[in-house]
């Protein structure tokens, strides 16, 4: 439909003002995507960094049971480091993953035989805990080796974790945080 | 001063099994001195200041067999909290853990040191694990003990 053209404009001149103004907005469209695509390489760049500065697959971990009370709390972060060449050593905290479970675990190195060729094998407890690691090993496993190890604990937050356990728990929550953070920058107008 | 009263092996299946028997007489005090009370106590220099949630002290046996040229066994471990007696003072305490050698490595093992350790907890920050001046070497005889005296 045609506005009525203003002063002696025909229609003509009305569509071009109208397609001029799609135009633009169209161009502050792809402006802001690339803002958005920018601010999540950015992100994914430090944690990249991150893991190969400390060696660790995964540098930062949120503690997730209360296994190694009053020290860490569920909720709790820490930060690991993996260095090769760092021995392992009794009363150490190490964050392991057993052979074919997805989730690591927080506790101390109890234990420690090493040989002289430098390998090692080693049994965790957790504070909390009465017992030693064995029944969380594998079927017929009774140490650990370098190789399951995830990092060290050198540093840690509390609470700040409580964050991802409540979007792991309430992946609703998880979305609608997702959802409000991308209209947010999608939206958002650099004056 | 910690000292080992009584210790003996004794072998389960195909391992060595030792038993210790302790005295540990640790004091940590609350500021950066310490005066030593006489040559034999072992004293920490450590603060217990604001940012100490608490401190995770372990025990630990640390020696070398033919099989392992480094093993550590932890003992006996405690936690500390900010407000807990900074004192300790145990005495005929047995290991908190089973002291298996991963093989035969305790018989006739005449240098097993004792050393004491602790983590510090801070309520945030980094977390430095501190070995305390001062430790114990524990020879083990050369015979197994046959007497469940334990």
């Amino acid at each position: 439909a045609c506005a009525g053209g203003a002063g002696g404009a025909g229609p003509g001149a009305a569509m071009d003002l109208f397609g001029d103004l799609r135009r633009m907005n169209k161009r502050q469209l792809y402006y802001q995507v690339l803002n958005f695509a920018m601010i999540v390489s950015s992100a994914l760049m430090i944690w990249k960094g991150l893991i190969v500065v400390t060696g660790s697959e995964s540098p930062i971990v949120v503690v997730l049971s209360g296994s190694m009370e009053p020290a860490f709390h569920r909720g709790d972060l820490l930060f690991l480091t993996n260095f090769h060449d760092d021995p392992i050593r009794a009363g150490e905290i190490v964050v392991f993953k057993v052979e074919g479970r997805d989730i690591p675990i927080v506790h101390r190195v109890i234990k420690v035989h090493e040989k002289g060729n430098g390998n090692i094998k080693f049994l965790t407890k957790g504070d909390n805990n009465e017992v030693d690691d064995r029944g969380l090993y594998k079927e017929g496993q009774n140490w650990l080796e370098k190789k399951d190890v995830v990092g060290r604990a050198r540093g840690f937050l509390p609470y700040v974790g409580m964050v991802t356990i409540i979007m792991n728990d309430y992946p609703k929550f998880k979305y609608a945080l997702l959802a409000v953070m991308g209209a947010y920058v999608l939206l958002k107008r650099e004056s | 001063l910690r000292k080992n009263v009584e210790d003996f092996t004794g072998p389960r299946e195909r391992s060595d099994l030792g038993f210790v028997t302790f005295d540990i007489t640790a004091d940590i005090l609350n500021g950066k001195n310490a005066t030593f009370w006489n040559k034999n106590t072992l004293m920490l220099f450590f603060i217990f200041d604001w940012n100490v949630k608490q401190l995770f002290l372990y025990l630990s046996a640390e020696y070398s067999t033919k099989n392992n040229a480094l093993n550590q066994v932890v003992l006996w471990d405690k936690i500390m909290l900010r407000g807990d007696n900074p004192r300790l003072s145990l005495k005929d305490m047995k290991s908190k853990y089973f002291f298996f050698d991963d093989g035969n490595g305790l018989k006739g093992n005449r240098n097993i040191t004792l050393t004491l350790s602790w983590n510090v907890v801070p309520n945030a920050g980094i977390l430095p694990l501190v070995t305390g001046s001062g430790h114990v070497s524990v020879p083990f005889p050369d015979t197994y003990e046959t007497t469940k005296s334990y």
